[in-house]
């Protein structure tokens, strides 16, 4: 009986060197608006003294828990013995780590003194989650690649089970750390909240699963392999259920925070009367990021459709970005209250809600990180076996009768 | 044209490098338990340390607080070279009138808002790289030297007390540097505590107009101006219920 067979991608193809370009000029451009944002100081950007992290954070933010989602393929077969998904392993591995170096470029390049890297490098506090979010980055990389080669190498792969499970016990704890970041902020009204974190870890197993499936059908398109029907449409499942998961919390959050009459104020400005962070939230996050992706998911018959399953793959990712815009930056606008249930002024925007506008500069590297992200999946599957050559319904029953019968 | 904080500093007098030089030693022992080497200049003996003895605070009567004078806000800027750019939103303010208004009773109250050097700053527990640091004698510092520009301390100020330095700067002041892409606040003016001067530019600026709202002293030392007044008649942190046990106190509120 036969595995599943991997190669790496013909990149001979003109098709293949105008993606590439396309996505690595993308990137230079991102770098150099943020390399003009450093020159020029970040007051020709949209943040202020008031919202001090802008769109590269809501990008950043977001290609880092979704490359923890996007190991979640891996996960399930290693981890959980779904035999299933094992041919997909090292994409949802190769994916991760591409999505998490994405994000941490954004991150990098929008930090005030990018040179002083070498700094957040070498001094830690152990006291800030945001330390300890270098360190746990820095490791998910580091055991993910180990992960793959445990995958990759013959020799090696009775050690596949426990690199997965290790990387699938860290990639939990990173997210619940990313989310922590907001946890922690006592004092801000939109994110003083323990569920935050758990919220967290269920955005990125959507994000990442959405990202994934668009970057499986559109390398196996490009590359005329074949995927069957079976497996997009159990990762299509897995998605929506994902996905409802999400609503599930943040229907949770908001009626927590309803209950708490200190919340009030906040939860007005989301579900009510924040103008563009309402709107994003209910239109954005709840009907475009999850109802509608929920039905095209699983009802009839748009869920028999490929195009509709990659219609809610998009509308998953652009409903996120519209939830963690509202997060973090409706979170921010929002006025800090010093004295409850008083009018505060001041020259400093006290008690108004702060404006905020992404400047270009800020849009550029945001979607630069993106475009670096896939450009190092672009390069990875040319040069390495990352992909099955086919993921067909025969190919994959043969593939997992194999496995059982192990 | 990233290295040009560094060059700015190699350009200003001696003053300033050693301030520079001091605010990362602490920067780096600010850990260490007991006394830590903040070598001053020349108003303070070399071999005095700062230490906890003391705890520099302020204490801020609002009853005398004007509603329409903010001679604090414009002393703060002079003394630390904060130049008002016409940009409000990114423009620094260390210290800022604040109007609170009473909704039920119309009544307002006027007070100046500033970093109230918490004994447990939440800046300085988020801050990644140890830059935000709490001296020994309780004044809240940013170290230039450290800081990579992250914002999560402003964050996590619940006063808002901090900025961004949103744009290349000139003309800085020896006695009190700054860097684009830092975050500052105020510092409770350290290089005149140190100097011995036992007072700050707004406190200064608030008497000289003859409100005396301001009163900046050793919270430690019973026999202050600001203990005594503290114990006579109290003085409320704001947002007590966070626990942060603020340097800086009010009356009135
Ligand atoms: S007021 Fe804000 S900046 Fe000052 S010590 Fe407290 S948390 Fe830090
Ligand atoms: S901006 Fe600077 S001082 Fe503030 S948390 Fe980041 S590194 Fe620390």
């Amino acid at each position: 009986m036969e595995t599943t067979r991997f190669s790496s991608i013909d990149a001979n193809s003109l098709q293949y060197w105008i993606l590439l370009g396309g996505l690595a000029l993308a990137t230079l451009v991102g770098v150099l608006a943020a390399h003009h944002m450093d020159l020029e100081g970040h007051h020709i950007s949209g943040m202020s003294n008031q919202i001090v992290w802008g769109f590269p954070h809501v990008a950043a933010i977001f290609l880092i828990i979704a490359a923890s989602g996007a190991l979640n393929v891996a996960s399930i077969s290693s981890v959980f013995g779904k035999t299933d998904y094992k041919p997909l392993a090292r994409m949802s591995g190769l994916l991760a780590i591409a999505l998490l170096v994405g994000g941490l470029a954004i991150l990098v390049l929008d930090l005030g003194r990018p040179d002083l890297l070498i700094v957040a490098m070498t001094k830690y506090n152990f006291k800030s989650i945001f330390a300890w979010n270098i360190f746990l980055y820095t490791g998910f990389i580091v055991i993910t690649v180990i992960y793959l080669w445990m995958m990759m190498e013959r020799k090696m792969n009775k050690f596949i089970k426990v690199t997965g499970f290790a990387a699938f016990l860290w990639r939990l704890i990173l997210t619940t750390g990313t989310g922590s970041i907001f946890g922690f902020l006592v004092a801000r009204q939109a994110y003083d909240a323990a569920i935050m974190a758990p919220l967290f870890v269920i955005m990125s197993f959507a994000f990442g699963m959405a990202t994934f499936i668009l970057v499986l059908m559109a390398s196996y398109k490009w590359t005329h392999r074949t995927l069957g029907d079976v497996m997009l449409s159990k990762l299509k499942n897995l998605l929506g259920i994902f996905v409802a998961a999400i609503l599930y919390f943040v229907l949770a959050y908001h009626l927590a925070n309803l209950y708490a009459t200190e919340h009030h104020g906040i939860e007005r400005f989301i579900l009510l009367d924040g103008g563009i962070y309402t709107f994003l939230f209910w239109a954005g996050h709840i009907v475009i990021g999850c109802l509608v992706p929920l039905a095209l998911v699983f009802i009839k018959p748009m869920s028999q459709s490929r195009g509709m399953t990659m219609l809610a793959a998009g509308l998953v990712i652009m409903g996120g970005i519209a939830q963690l815009y509202v997060i973090i930056i409706g979170g921010q606008a929002y006025p800090l209250v010093l004295f409850p249930g008083m009018e505060e002024s001041s020259s400093f925007f006290d008690g108004v809600v702060a404006e905020y506008t992404p400047s270009i500069f800020e849009l550029l590297l945001g979607f630069g990180g993106i475009c670096l992200a896939l450009a190092i999946v672009t390069v990875g599957i040319a040069i390495l076996e990352f992909l099955p050559e086919s993921l067909s319904d025969k190919a994959l029953s043969l593939d997992s009768a194999r496995s059982n019968s192990i | 044209m990233r290295y040009k904080l560094d060059l700015d500093i190699e350009e200003v007098n001696t003053d300033r490098r050693d301030f520079l030089r001091r605010a990362a030693t602490v920067g780096g022992l600010a850990i260490a338990p007991g006394v830590i080497l903040y070598q001053t200049g020349a108003a303070k003996p070399a071999d005095q340390a700062v230490s906890s003895q003391q705890r520099w605070g302020m204490l801020v009567n609002t009853n005398v607080c004007q509603e329409d004078c903010d001679a604090c806000v414009t002393a703060c800027n002079e003394e630390h070279g904060l130049w008002d750019l016409g940009r409000p939103e990114t423009d620094a303010q260390w210290i800022r009138k604040l109007n609170v208004k009473d909704k039920q009773t119309g009544h307002v109250t006027s007070l100046p808002m500033m970093c109230q050097h918490c004994e447990n700053p939440p800046c300085v527990d988020v801050c990644p790289t140890g830059a935000s640091f709490r001296r020994e004698d309780g004044i809240v510092l940013v170290d230039k030297h450290t800081c990579i520009g992250c914002r999560y301390c402003m964050l996590a100020c619940p006063y808002k007390a901090r900025s961004f330095v949103h744009e290349p700067l000139q003309d800085q002041l020896p006695h009190s540097p700054r860097g684009k892409g830092c975050v500052e606040s105020c510092t409770l003016c350290v290089h005149k505590v140190d100097r011995g001067d036992n007072n700050t530019a707004c406190a200064e600026a608030c008497a000289k107009d003859g409100h005396q709202a301001l009163l900046f002293g050793d919270l430690n030392d019973p026999s202050s101006e600001i203990s005594k007044q503290l114990k006579q008649h109290g003085g409320t942190q704001i947002r007590a219920d966070l626990g942060l046990n603020t340097g800086v106190r009010y009356q009135g509120i």
